[in-house]
């Protein structure tokens, strides 16, 4: 506005030297400012007047800017001052402030590098949109067991009143059924009771039912104690009192019986008919016909007992008593026939004694004689003695036994501890006890016990000292202790303690060494001499004997330990470096034939080698360690760790864990040996899907919140139900 | 009063059937069956030979065709049936369990190029030498009416392949470009190209389905963004990749059979270097197709054989082949991972079963059991010399077996050579380049 002023102000003083000088102009001067008058007015605004001179210059600018000459630069900042004072000028300004800041535009982009980055940006986008697969991918790679097709069909069980409701009967018989079900007003739906069940359940009442329950349970409760009592008197093994029953029992039938012939005749003879009868079904039951296991053991019995013997008797009596009805008349001439068909039913070791003794069989007459029973009384007696005898020895048994037990208690602490010390012996017993030589018997109290804990109890200075000769020796050493004359089954007995192999024989052998043996191998002695020894367990005996003198004779030859020995001695010697003879004869002296390389040349080219580093096995004498490469075994042995192990140990661990049923149970075989890939035939398998892994994703967080073991089976057993329930199947026939 | 009895589980001892084994407790302490490994190697030597001894892989042979076989396609839904296309335009529908032609079809004048099945199972596409694209019904005609496609297609130039999305009705085909289409349109929805040549074959992703793969003779893969109609990346390998084949469980990874006898499996977000070279074939791979699970596939070779190679092994684990069989130009893995069928130049389709020694039909429980367990034992053994090596062999026709052994001096060779000159040279000049990276020429952006 100040410059607007100034401007009106200075116009008078340029126009008036004009106005002198140029006359001409004056008029077209003027008709222009009229001109530019009415305009203004027209417009209505005010506008501003041309700047007129105030000075002299060379140029004249427009605006009323000083021009400096040619050299001045004019700033748009200057030229922008009376602009900015004017409204008018407004969206000028706007633009000529935007042309300021905006730069040039470039020059648009070559159609092939609009594409490359259109490209570039797709391709960033896609990667990142397909980095969503990797967790599902990786899962995948790494699952366990994968079971394709991913997304099975699932069966739904419907529940059964909707499929009846649904379902409506059409071909007759099924309308028929249909029918008969209404009929009975049969329920389908829980619960599943019939009308009439309703009605009884209603019928009875609470206090019926409850009095009705007492008293069924008051009878029960009688009943089970009738029956605990009669099982009382079952268990009983008193015979006297059985007997005595039986003895009551019979002596009240007989009292009725002459009760009744008093009184009632016809009675009493149907009674006698009864009686008859049992008597006869006793006879045909066989039962005292001594065929029965008692009728066995007594007789074996017989020879030791004399209560057996005489209930022997007494049972042949019956037997007699029972048969001779059989055969009222015959008494003296079918004697002899008796004889030989009681011989069938008796049995001949009980007769046998007695049948070289006297030819008539006291026994068959039903009573037992004097005689026959004071003749075996001799041997009887002998064994009886024995037996006399014996007993204290067992009592000292006992007490031997209880002994024994503690110092085993003892031992085996002891044991324990030099396990713990040196386990190699241990275990080299363990490892070949089948090799072992038998212990040989020796004297001292510890003896048996050490006998009877073989593996556990031999020292390494024992098993060092182990040699055949030695053996052999201590053999005949323990012959000579036993100094008497051997009898057959004693030499049997040792040979039993020898082998060690049999429980029996072992048995025998314990219970030998823990009874004094002299005494009991005189008591053998003379069993052996008594008439009523059983002749089948004689002959047993014999035929073990042979058995085994048969295979001793058989394997005479055969010294598994001496031979053992022999092939570790020579793999001893193989395995010692050996010396190189580096002699050659007639090198530096005389050669020929008869003639020797000197001794001081031989042992100066006798290379001796160092001797080798101790064996392993030179404290284990039952054992050949080789360390030698087994070629034939090196073929199928692993040279270099496969790749996905780390260290041998890891691949060993691998491999010794076993997979198989033999070794596990059914569920870990089925879980050990489960297939990575599951693939159902006849189904087709579609490509993964967002909602497979969805689905995917889901069951890792359930196996994530635990029921893992199971897992797999399950899914296993569901795919298979699946795929039994919905029998569908793609191949079209 | 309490009465004490012994009581069984019935469980525990009575059988379910007759024909079942009789159950015997069984005692698992170790000590009473020792000597497990041995046992169980054992074991596995025997499972190994009899794995041998039962591997029987070939089935059948369809013949009918006139030509040999150019292209086949899977139906989508039934497994029994197959397409296939033969070189004198031919196209034959099969069912594998008849092993019988059930429908005979000329669809083009000279080779059909590709085929492809329509998600539904209802129809069926070919391209072919004609310049035509062809949609043909899966069901034959009724008595009377002519044998015609729904559709055709006339094109300007000749389409190599074509392959059908697996949800919408879009296809894509491959010639001069790739074109996609909407089956109800006679134009492409949208062309993509990527510089000039002729592309040979183009697959849809199966499981991320708007991406593509295509390779084109100029020895290049291209990845294409349906969505965004553009290419992604272009690859550049040593030599012509012939197909490609993308994993149906993995949706970035895909493998691509080679003209150097090579497959290479690629990361489709690192291209610059393949996952894994899978090499075995002596002659260039024509065809690769992944088994349905994802974890295996097979290749069809000039060299007159099929191999399976695992998606994660550089080297195969079974060749196929019999003396018949021709140079095999297609080859497709069942959908239910049982099969491989192959189609070669000898007009004959060939039925292989995907795992050699398998036994077909159903299983018993008890035979399945031992089955897992055999497998169990050659997995745990297998790195056993003997085991190895029994269950390694194979025979080979001579000429392939000479074939690598000449191939395996070659390669010997040029190491050796590669290491002499590493050796003779300034340190760091000569870089060590691995299997992997030597084969990539260039990845284009």
């Amino acid at each position: 506005m100040a410059a607007e002023k100034e401007a009106v102000k200075n116009e008078p003083a340029l126009s008036d030297p004009e106005e002198e000088e140029e006359e001409d102009d004056e008029v077209a001067a003027k008709k222009h400012q009229q001109l530019v008058e009415t305009l203004s007015t027209l417009a209505g605004g005010k506008r501003p007047r041309a700047a007129e001179r105030t000075e002299a210059s060379r140029y004249i600018s427009e605006y009323d800017v000083g021009g400096g000459g040619a050299n001045e630069k004019v700033l748009l900042s200057e030229l922008l001052k009376p602009v900015s004072t004017s409204s008018a000028l407004g969206s000028i300004r706007k633009q000529l402030s935007k042309v300021r800041q905006t730069k040039a535009v470039q020059l648009p982009l070559s159609k092939e590098e609009n594409e490359r980055v259109v490209r570039e940006a797709a391709y960033t986008q896609t990667s990142q949109a397909l980095a969503k697969w990797d967790p599902i991918v990786r899962q995948n790679r790494n699952a366990e067991q994968l079971v394709f097709p991913l997304q099975q069909d699932c069966v739904t069980v419907a529940p059964i009143e909707e499929v009846i409701s649904n379902w409506k009967p059409r071909t007759p018989l099924e309308e028929e059924i249909f029918n008969l079900l209404h009929k009975t007003q049969q329920p389908v739906k829980d619960p599943l009771l019939t009308p009439h069940e309703k009605a009884s359940l209603k019928a009875m009442s609470l206090e019926e039912a409850q009095l009705r329950r007492m008293e069924l349970q008051r009878a029960r409760a009688l009943q089970s104690y009738y029956e605990a009592k009669a099982r009382r008197e079952r268990k009983i093994k008193s015979k006297k009192f059985h007997k005595l029953l039986r003895k009551g029992k019979s002596s009240k039938v007989l009292q009725e019986f002459e009760m009744l012939r008093k009184c009632n005749p016809e009675a009493a003879l149907e009674q006698l008919e009864k009686m008859e009868r049992a008597r006869i079904e006793e006879r045909m039951s066989l039962k005292h016909q001594n065929k029965g296991r008692w009728a066995k053991s007594t007789v074996i019995m017989a020879k030791y007992d004399l209560e057996a013997r005489q209930a022997m008797q007494e049972q042949l009596a019956r037997n007699k008593e029972l048969t001779q009805k059989a055969q009222p008349t015959s008494d003296s001439e079918e004697d002899g026939k008796d004889l030989e068909a009681d011989g069938g039913l008796v049995p001949d070791v009980i007769n046998e004694g007695h049948v070289g003794v006297d030819p008539d069989n006291p026994w068959m007459l039903g009573k037992a004689s004097a005689e026959s029973k004071e003749e075996p009384r001799v041997p009887e007696d002998s064994v009886g003695d024995g037996m006399e005898e014996e007993e204290p020895t067992m009592s000292n048994e006992e007490a031997l036994l209880q002994d024994f037990a503690e110092r085993r208690q003892g031992l085996r602490c002891l044991q324990v501890t030099s396990e713990a010390q040196g386990l190699d012996g241990e275990e080299a017993a363990l490892m070949l006890p089948d090799v072992l030589p038998p212990a040989p018997p020796s004297p001292g109290p510890e003896e048996p016990l050490l006998r009877e804990k073989l593996e556990r109890l031999r020292t390494l200075e024992d098993m060092e000292a182990l040699e055949p000769e030695e053996v052999v020796q201590r053999e005949q050493s323990v012959q000579s202790e036993g100094a008497e004359p051997l009898q057959p089954v004693q030499a049997e007995l040792l040979s039993q303690a020898d082998g060690g192999r049999t429980a029996a024989a072992k048995k025998t052998g314990k219970r030998q060494s823990l009874i004094d043996l002299k005494a009991v191998l005189a008591d053998t002695s003379t069993s052996m001499q008594c008439p009523l020894v059983p002749r089948v367990v004689q002959d047993e005996l014999e035929s073990t004997t042979d058995q085994r003198q048969v295979i001793r004779e058989a394997f005479a030859s055969d010294n598994v330990v001496a031979d053992f020995v022999k092939e570790k001695r020579r793999a001893e010697q193989d395995g010692k470096p050996k010396a190189v003879d580096l002699v050659l004869p007639g090198w530096g002296e005389w050669g020929g034939t008869g003639l020797q390389p000197s001794t001081k040349k031989r042992r100066r080219f006798l290379i001796k080698p160092a001797p080798g580093p101790p064996r392993k096995d030179q404290h284990l004498p039952h054992v050949i360690i080789s360390e030698q490469r087994n070629i034939s075994a090196a073929a199928h042995q692993v040279n270099q760790l496969p790749f996905p192990f780390e260290s041998s140990q890891q691949f060993e661990r691998s491999i010794q864990a076993p997979v198989g049923s033999t070794w596990n149970t059914q569920r870990a075989f089925q879980r050990l040996t489960a297939p990575q890939v599951i693939t159902l035939p006849g189904h087709i398998i579609q490509p993964i899907s967002a909602e497979d892994a969805n689905l995917i994703r889901q069951t890792d967080q359930e196996k994530a919140a635990g029921q893992k073991p199971a897992l797999d089976l399950i899914s296993l057993s569901k795919c298979h139900d699946r795929r039994r329930a919905s029998k569908k199947k793609s191949w079209k026939r | 009063m309490k009465v004490k009895v012994l009581s069984r589980n019935p469980d525990d001892y009575v059988r379910e059937t007759k024909q079942d084994l009789q159950r015997v407790p069984r005692n698992y302490d170790p000590a009473l069956h020792p000597f497990e490994a041995p046992r169980e190697y054992v074991r596995a030597l025997n499972a190994t030979k009899l794995d041998r001894v039962f591997a029987k892989p070939f089935i059948a042979s369809l013949d009918g065709h006139r030509d040999g076989v150019n292209c086949m396609a899977k139906h989508p839904q039934s497994l029994s049936t197959v397409l296939s296309g033969a070189c004198d335009g031919e196209v034959r529908l099969w069912n594998l369990m008849k092993r019988e032609c059930i429908r005979t079809l000329q669809a083009h004048e000279g080779f059909v190029r590709g085929m492809c099945t329509r998600f539904c199972g209802t129809s069926f596409f070919t391209v072919g030498d004609d310049k035509t694209v062809k949609h043909w019904k899966m069901e034959g005609p009724a008595y009377g009416e002519q044998e015609e496609p729904i559709h055709t297609i006339l094109g300007k130039t000749v389409y190599t392949g074509i392959d059908h999305h697996l949800r919408e009705p879009v296809f894509a085909t491959c010639g001069h470009q790739v074109d996609i289409w909407n089956e109800q349109r006679t134009s492409p929805l949208c062309s993509l190209t990527w510089g000039v040549d002729s592309i040979s074959s183009v697959k849809f992703n199966p499981i991320e389905m708007y991406l593509l793969g295509s390779c084109a003779s100029d020895r290049n893969i291209v990845l294409y963004d349906m969505r965004q109609s553009t290419a992604l990346k272009k690859v550049i390998l040593d030599m012509r990749t012939n197909t490609l084949c993308w994993n149906p469980m993995e949706a970035f990874i895909f493998t691509a059979a080679n003209e150097d006898y090579n497959l290479y499996t690629f990361d489709m977000r690192f291209l610059d270097k393949p996952l894994m070279v899978h090499m075995d074939h002596v002659s260039a791979v024509l065809d690769v197709d992944y088994s349905p699970t994802g974890k295996e596939f097979v290749s069809a070779s000039f060299d007159k054989s099929i191999r399976i190679f695992p998606v994660d092994k550089g080297h195969s684990r079974e060749v196929y082949h019999t003396k018949r069989m021709q140079h095999v130009i297609t080859v497709k893995w069942t959908s239910d991972n049982k099969y491989i069928l192959c189609g070669s130049d000898e007009m004959n389709i060939r039925l292989w079963k995907a795992n050699a020694s398998e036994k077909l039909g159903v299983l018993n429980p008890r035979e399945k059991a031992a089955m897992q367990y055999n497998q169990k034992l050659k997995e745990k053994f297998q790195h056993h010399p003997q085991i190895k090596r029994i269950a390694r062999h194979r025979h080979l026709p001579k000429i392939i077996y000479s074939q690598a052994k000449e191939l395996r001096i070659m390669r010997e060779a040029r190491r050796r050579k590669e290491l002499n000159r590493r050796k003779h040279s300034k340190p760091g000049s000569v870089p060590l380049m691995s299997e992997k990276k030597k084969h990539i020429v260039a990845v284009l952006k």
